[in-house]
């Protein structure tokens, strides 16, 4: 009993934040019109967002589950160099990353360009996701893959009308892992992003904190950070159980 | 061809030469869009930063040689140097603090009792919420005029007049790290549960019956039991907290008066505000460079 008391009181403690924004949001509901007119619009960001997001869990999930097939049922020459390249993007700061990849994506034609980012956001990804997938594959049986080759089929063919179906719930925890790091990032849109125009939601409505004239809105501010943060809410409470199926075989091998 | 049919049965089904080396083809082929990504992306930029970092690198304009100067400089720049030591004192107070929050959080919903879930979902909500809106967050929260934890604090007694909760460095930092357990404790505790979990039962049981006390049992079983799962958290912590900036660009701006500005705030400083990407090229290599050398320490003392 007095164990769920000290739980219950934590509660409160970690949700109340949460419950005040969302109450701070809505006590005006002039707040949400307003943050539709801030700048380009809310709207305008939104689709930043939703398009960046996309394109990264889309990215992802190819050349994740590209990859984890390779490094799971293939022989190839550097194919551990390779591996080990991967996982060293964990230990290089972000920082270190993006100084250069702001001039780099500049000489590709991808400066400020919503592109750039996605490809940035599935290169922080891959080594999560690659160690995901390939361990994904290498639970399979081979024999199933041995069946849809005997009968004819190329390992492509095999790879995408049998493999793929049989690794879902990992391609689902990739999926929500690249999900909830592209949408929610603030500094790679910071610095890879110059345009007001082509912001994602965190710069934008940071931006609201930052300006130099007139008094911040604090209403319109919480209704910003709703904004951001109901998609992330829901997604996890509904796939919570891939979320944590992910972070578990993720931190007990890491 | 001709070679593999004289060769014994097994070793012909298993390899024949001209199916493996299409297979070596495939795995290529699969492999290359990570191929492709983790060169251009990851491994270009590795090599072009410390070029940049060898050379006086405008934001605009033509980039000319020059080194060591980026790297002479960096002993004159008062602001990093301070950087530095405040990012550390923020790292060893936060991982600290995280690492008990988070042990104790995970030492509470341990056991599957009823209604467990919902706590634990409870406490790791805040780590759903992406880092900026967090920080965004407790930026109203905290406001005198608009938050809600000045009037409430007030009514239970405790402060008689607002608290300058982002104006003074010390309150500053306080809240900032505030901010930090909230939305990561959820994340370590689900860290530690992991470990607690592959403890088995049995080793519980057995220290019970051999009338081992509450305390026996979290100092001499689960801690040491603990310790591989401890050390990943410590690593994840102290990296992260090394490398801050968002809580501290968006929350405290590096207020006041430069005392809260990280190691990573100078970088970007030096980059977009003044322009000088070889100095902060070079500020991220010498980055890199301790963080390598921290991790690999962290990695033989603790495993």
């Amino acid at each position: 009993m007095k164990r769920y008391v000290t739980l219950s009181a934590l509660a409160v403690l970690f949700l109340f934040p949460l419950v005040w924004s969302g109450w701070a949001s809505l006590k005006e509901p002039s707040n949400y019109l307003e943050m539709a007119r801030f700048g380009e619009g809310v709207g305008t960001y939104a689709t930043n967002s939703v398009l960046v997001s996309v394109m990264t869990v889309a990215g992802t999930l190819v050349v994740s589950a590209l990859g984890g097939y390779a490094f799971a049922r293939f022989d190839f020459p550097g194919k551990n160099l390779l591996f080990l390249a991967t996982l060293a993007i964990l230990m290089v700061p972000y920082a270190t990353i993006l100084i250069p990849l702001y001039v780099l994506l500049g000489y590709l034609g991808l400066q400020n360009s919503l592109v750039g980012l996605a490809l940035v956001f599935v290169m922080f990804q891959l080594p999560f996701a690659l160690f995901m997938m390939r361990n994904a594959f290498e639970a399979l049986p081979r024999e199933l893959e041995e069946a849809a080759l005997v009968d004819g089929c190329g390992t492509f063919r095999a790879f995408a009308r049998i493999l793929l179906h049989a690794v879902r719930p990992a391609l689902i925890t990739v999926g929500l892992f690249a999900f909830l790091a592209s949408w929610n990032d603030f500094f790679a849109p910071l610095i890879l992003l110059n345009d007001g125009a082509s912001f994602t939601l965190p710069v934008a409505v940071v931006s609201m904190t930052q300006r130099t004239f007139g008094a911040i809105d604090y209403g319109m501010l919480q209704a910003g950070v709703m904004v951001m943060a109901v998609p992330c809410l829901v997604l996890f409470i509904v796939l919570q159980r891939h979320y944590v199926r992910g972070f578990m075989s993720g931190a007990l091998r890491g | 061809m001709t070679m593999t049919l004289g060769r014994t049965g097994r070793a012909a089904r298993t390899a024949p030469p001209a199916r493996w080396r299409s297979r070596k083809v495939q795995g290529w082929l699969y492999a290359s869009p990570t191929a492709v990504i983790v060169g251009v992306l990851f491994l270009a930029p590795l090599v072009l930063v410390v070029w940049m970092s060898l050379n006086r690198w405008p934001l605009l304009g033509q980039a000319t040689f020059n080194a060591p100067a980026n790297y002479a400089k960096i002993a004159d720049n008062p602001l990093f140097l301070d950087a530095v030591l405040f990012t550390l004192k923020y790292t060893a107070i936060t991982t600290v603090l995280l690492s008990a929050v988070a042990l104790g959080l995970a030492l509470l919903v341990q056991e599957r009792r009823p209604g467990i879930g919902f706590f634990r979902t409870a406490f790791f909500l805040p780590g759903a919420v992406g880092f900026a809106a967090a920080a965004l967050l407790f930026y109203g929260m905290l406001n005198n005029d608009f938050g809600p934890v000045d009037p409430m604090l007030q009514a239970l007694g405790i402060t008689s007049e607002p608290v300058k909760w982002i104006g003074t460095p010390d309150m500053a930092l306080f809240s900032t790290i505030t901010l930090v357990l909230w939305r990561f404790a959820g994340f370590n505790m689900l860290i530690l549960l992991t470990g607690l979990q592959a403890i088995p039962v049995e080793v519980y049981e057995a220290a019970r019956s051999d009338g081992a006390n509450r305390w026996q049992i979290f100092t001499r079983i689960t801690l040491p039991l603990l310790r591989p799962t401890l050390a990943l958290m410590l690593i994840l912590s102290v990296t992260g907290s090394l490398l801050a900036f968002d809580q501290f660009f968006v929350f405290t701006n590096g207020g006041p008066d430069n005392s809260t500005v990280s190691m990573v705030m100078v970088i970007y400083r030096d980059a977009f505000f003044r322009f000088d990407l070889g100095g902060a090229a070079a500020l991220s290599v010498v980055l890199l460079a301790a963080l390598v050398g921290l991790n690999a320490l962290m990695m033989r003392r603790l495993r």
